[in-house]
């Protein structure tokens, strides 16, 4: 029996709490410990970016993040970006553009996608494949997917104007 | 699978350092994009401790102090791109971050972690090696802190070797600001630019005088046990104007010293071609710098 740990963070905008055991990954406790199944396991070693969730604002593999690590940070997975108007921007994109074929690196892009935009709002079509290097997408539709963040983004500009 | 017996998550240097003098048998966890699919696979086998030093604010932090930056260990690779004393004075350390895996894993990934995973093909490594970094490790042996430094150059013994005794932390790395004229620049070739272990890797630098580089310092990365400077090659390169020559028999002596061996990456062939080839391209630039 592996040695557990008694956490407490922000998810998704809610204080939780969990018992989690201390070698397990963030990826494991959300899916497994809260139920929440939004975010992907994919390769299990940070190369593919399906597990991509926000920490204290940043995006990380969760893959590669240890549950007690959570501690007291604020964690934003894709259902706790649902309820974010730009993030369903985002989301109404990828459907418009038909950037969603067998939909596995959809979350993780989203939410790097989602990072991105709010790091970088300059962000250009080279700029989108630069900061989604690290997410993987099998079906390789890429180009409908650097599409439809770049609309979002044009869209965000038009709208800036007065 | 891993038999952790405590957790221990201390909010200060003083405490990190008087656990690690109690109990020897501890692992650190920084940013953890090591540290996990290294035990997850079995590669490592986490010991009775894990130790979570991402809350000690002494680990933390990007300052200069008295003619020095000081990197705290828990800079993330991000922090380190985004920082605007690093963007002025120590602009080849962003290159090698710009290459450095995937934004999720910059996000993560800390500078100290880098340095003790001591990765002969470790992105920061090399770049570290060319400015003359010193690691400062500290640790509590008589119930007081205290801090010893070492020459990067030094520190590493082996692939994922240091010379980082178990009861000491790594607590940053010391570089002095660069001399005015200083030319200092990184390459690293991989199959695609992201998320790629680097095939090989290099950095020269000095101080750069009419196509002429003095007090030079060149490192090469993913072709020994450790990254490693090549001291042959720098004696090459000192003072020497850079025609196409003397480029020529540098780059040739560059290949000569490297002792790469074959590995799912590359063969030791590929290696010292590499190694010729990007040292030249790199020489020709500083040629026309």
């Amino acid at each position: 029996m592996s040695l557990k740990h008694d956490i407490e963070f922000t998810l998704n905008g809610v204080r939780r709490q969990a018992s989690v055991r201390v070698d397990m990954s963030a990826l494991d406790m959300l899916r497994d410990v809260v139920g929440l199944t939004g975010t992907k396991y994919g390769c299990g070693e940070g190369e593919c970016g399906a597990c991509t969730i926000l920490v204290d604002g940043k995006s990380l593999n969760s893959c590669l993040l240890f549950a007690v690590d959570c501690n007291g940070r604020n964690i934003v997975t894709i259902e706790g970006l649902a309820a974010d108007a730009k993030a369903d921007a985002l989301r109404a994109a990828f459907v418009e553009y038909g950037a969603v074929q067998c939909g596995y690196c959809t979350p993780g892009m989203v939410v790097q996608a989602s990072h991105l935009l709010a790091t970088h709002p300059q962000a250009d079509a080279d700029a989108i494949k630069r900061g989604i290097e690290g997410n993987l997408c099998r079906c390789t539709g890429y180009k409908k997917i650097v599409e439809a963040i770049a609309s979002v983004n044009a869209a965000d500009k038009q709208g800036a104007r007065p | 699978m891993n038999e952790i017996e405590h957790y221990v998550a201390p909010s200060s240097l003083e405490q990190a350092a008087e656990y690690l003098q109690r109990s020897g048998e501890v692992t650190l966890l920084a940013g953890g994009t090591d540290l996990m699919p290294q035990s997850q696979s079995g590669k490592l086998k986490i010991k009775r401790t894990l130790m979570n030093i991402h809350q000690i604010p002494e680990l933390k932090g990007i300052t200069i102090e008295g003619g020095e930056i000081r990197i705290g260990a828990l800079a993330t690779i991000t922090e380190i791109m985004q920082s605007e004393l690093i963007q002025k004075h120590l602009p080849i350390l962003i290159e090698a971050c710009d290459q450095f895996a995937s934004d999720q894993i910059r996000n993560a990934a800390t500078l100290g972690g880098n340095i003790c995973n001591a990765s002969p093909a470790g992105d920061m490594l090399i770049p570290l090696l060319v400015l003359d970094a010193e690691v400062e490790l500290a640790s509590k042996p008589n119930g007081s802190l205290t801090r010893r430094r070492l020459r990067l150059t030094e520190f590493f013994v082996g692939p994922g070797k240091t010379r980082r005794a178990p009861a000491e932390l790594l607590e940053g790395v010391r570089i002095a600001l660069p001399p005015p004229h200083h030319y200092a620049r990184f390459f690293k070739f991989g199959t695609r630019p992201a998320l790629d272990i680097s095939t090989i890797s290099i950095g020269i630098a000095g101080v750069l005088n009419t196509g002429t580089l003095s007090n030079v310092r060149v490192a090469f990365g993913a072709v020994a046990p450790v990254p490693t400077r090549a001291p042959r090659t720098e004696q090459a390169l000192e003072g020497r104007h850079l025609d196409a020559a003397a480029i020529d028999a540098i780059a040739a002596v560059a290949r000569d010293e490297v002792k790469p061996i074959d590995d799912i990456r590359a063969t030791a062939w590929y290696r010292k071609e590499l190694i010729h080839n990007i040292t030249k391209r790199m020489l020709t630039h500083v040629a026309q710098a």
